[in-house]
């Protein structure tokens, strides 16, 4: 290692005691554990700055905070998928002794022998892992993927297809009395007829044009073209809009860090 | 001496001074990029950054709050739980974790408060494992110190996470039991006021959706509220709200999307229950550096495509 690293090295690491001894000393007298209170709102500020240095550029920081949050993300999830699944919801159904081991209610009324089912599956699945019987996980994974297939077809049909279709068929002309009946109520604002109207024929233009747009069998000329380029340009709107909303979503996600930042960390605002 | 402090020093504050400085130092620094561009000179990507930063903390420095209207779409959530009779049953289903909370706690906490402002039953579940966690943050922040009379079991329940994603909708939208034996804290279902009376999803109000992620407000949608005819609404991290907007009006009652649609619920609340004045309202805090931010990023895009222009037609002369 070069002698700058090592003196950043020996830099970050005071910096860590004495921001460590600064939080304890803030925490005493609030919390018992002050000490460990302090080292885990240090630690936090430390791993947000080195996941932060990558901005400037790849370092050894940025690489153990990665290391880190991939180690304890996978150990977190497997703890979760062991206690949740397993113990939470498949054991109080299956058997009162291992309820009684895992201290958990065993749910007698829910006990069926079908539960076996899925033990002998997730069984096979681990299967995986050898090179000879690998072959027999491909049995749970077809279940699996059969399932969810069954399971959302319908589901997604009604609500993605059918409901979407339905909620498109929209009155263009929305609670029409006549023309000076219009004029005399004209309002811009949102709940108004006008914008109700003028609302809906975007609903149906930006469908239909849409629509064209990504019908291939004819060539896009004339009046079928000019209905295609609308379509190009509700497509780019919405892409803006997911853009704009996107950009929205990352600064929430920084003002959130630096907020921990400046009042958790370094209680610079209240 | 003291005539002129009095005049002045209210008028002008630290606040004032840091703010204006910001802003000015901001504005300098893109008219720099913008010079140096003209001239042809390369802008290194984390001089972006720094400006991004500062535009974000400044306003958390010196902070600058907007006042927020709510839109429709907000509105038509807020309406829904203003009209709802009190001990009306509302399930807030908390499906997001510690990467999301910046966005969309801020909602959970403004949902807490009006529900149980206005007397609803609520009941807590999560069908992510970190939700748990960001429920105690609402307990922390909001539950107990803003409603201590308000008894868990009676007013609120908190039923916790459960493994199983879309299976878990499935199975309570006919049977909660079936599901939940137990809340959170293993007292049994029988055993539960707030569940008088409730046997499925069928049997609630209003179910709202906070998240982002996968499971969340698509799988409510798919397998409850179409199924059931329950009304379901969202508050939603601002990546996924853009494709959840085709569900409103009528899949959907309402939608909160990223941390605008959190200020301007919030700003609805303080404006219909004056006791929230002083509650904290992160989301309306946020509107400072959000807008800041944005625009910076908008004086990038006006900068680049000047910059853009007037190179092309350099080279169409040259």
């Amino acid at each position: 290692m070069k002698k700058a690293s090592w003196v950043i090295m020996a830099l970050v690491t005071v910096v860590f005691v004495v921001s460590w001894i600064a939080k304890s000393s803030s925490y005493n007298g609030e919390t018992d554990n002050y000490i460990a209170q302090g080292f885990l709102v240090t630690f936090a500020a430390f791993l947000t700055l080195s996941i932060m240095s990558f901005l400037y550029k790849d370092n050894p920081f940025y690489k153990f905070a990665e290391h880190l949050f991939v180690g304890i993300s996978a150990a977190f999830w497997m703890c979760m998928g062991f206690w949740s699944t397993i113990v939470g919801n498949l054991i109080p159904r299956l058997s009162s002794s291992l309820s009684e081991w895992f201290k958990v209610p065993y749910i007698e009324s829910d006990y069926n022998i079908a539960f076996y089912v899925p033990v002998v599956l997730g069984i096979l699945l681990l299967m995986r892992l050898s090179s000879k019987r690998g072959w027999l996980s491909r049995w749970p994974l077809a279940f699996i993927v059969g399932t969810t297939a069954g399971l959302n077809f319908i589901r997604y049909l009604r609500s993605d297809f059918i409901k979407q279709i339905s909620a498109t068929l929209v009155p263009l002309v929305v609670d029409w009395q006549g023309v000076g009946h219009f004029f005399s109520t004209f309002s811009l604002s949102a709940s108004g007829q006008f914008v109700a109207i003028v609302t809906n024929w975007v609903v149906f233009l930006g469908v239909f044009c849409g629509l064209i747009y990504f019908f291939f069998s004819k060539e896009h000329t004339g009046a079928f073209g000019r209905a295609s380029r609308v379509g190009i340009w509700v497509l780019m709107i919405t892409f803006g809009a997911s853009f704009g909303y996107t950009v929205m979503g990352r600064i929430s996600l920084l003002v959130g860090r630096i907020t921990f930042l400046f009042k958790d960390w370094l209680e610079i605002i209240g | 001496m003291t005539v002129h402090n009095s005049l002045i020093l209210p008028l002008v504050t630290f606040h004032d001074v840091g703010m204006v400085v910001s802003l000015l130092a901001i504005a300098a620094g893109l008219i720099w990029l913008f010079i140096r561009s003209l001239k042809g000179m390369e802008v290194d990507r984390r001089i972006i950054f720094l400006f991004i930063f500062a535009a974000v903390a400044a306003p958390l420095l010196f902070p600058f709050t907007f006042s927020e209207k709510a839109t429709p779409v907000v509105k038509a959530l807020f309406n829904k739980v203003e009209s709802l009779p009190p001990g009306s049953h509302v399930l807030l289903s908390y499906d997001f974790d510690p990467a999301m909370a910046p966005e969309v706690q801020p909602m959970a906490n403004a949902f807490t408060r009006h529900c149980l402002e206005k007397g609803h039953k609520v009941i807590y579940m999560c069908l992510f494992a970190t939700g748990q966690g960001q429920f105690e943050e609402t307990m922390r922040d909001v539950i107990a110190p803003e409603f201590p009379d308000k008894v868990d079991g009676v007013d609120y329940v908190n039923l916790g996470y459960k493994a199983g994603n879309e299976g878990v909708l499935n199975v309570i939208v006919t049977d909660f039991e079936k599901m939940f034996p137990t809340d959170v804290n293993t007292v049994p279902y029988d055993s539960i006021e707030v569940f008088k009376g409730i046997k499925s999803c069928k049997d609630l109000d209003l179910i709202i959706s906070i998240g982002g992620g996968r499971p969340g407000i698509k799988e409510w949608v798919l397998f409850v509220g179409d199924q059931a005819d329950v009304p379901i609404a969202t508050g939603v991290a601002a990546v996924v709200a853009p494709q959840l907007y085709p569900y409103y009006p009528k899949q959907l009652l309402g939608l909160l999307g990223g941390i605008k649609g959190a200020a301007e619920y919030e700003s609805e609340l303080v404006r219909n229950y004056p006791r929230f004045k002083d509650s904290p309202t992160p989301g309306l805090k946020m509107m400072g550096p959000q807008t800041l931010a944005h625009m910076v990023i908008m004086s990038f895009i006006v900068i680049g495509n000047i910059i853009f222009f007037t190179q092309r037609r350099r080279e169409r002369k040259s």
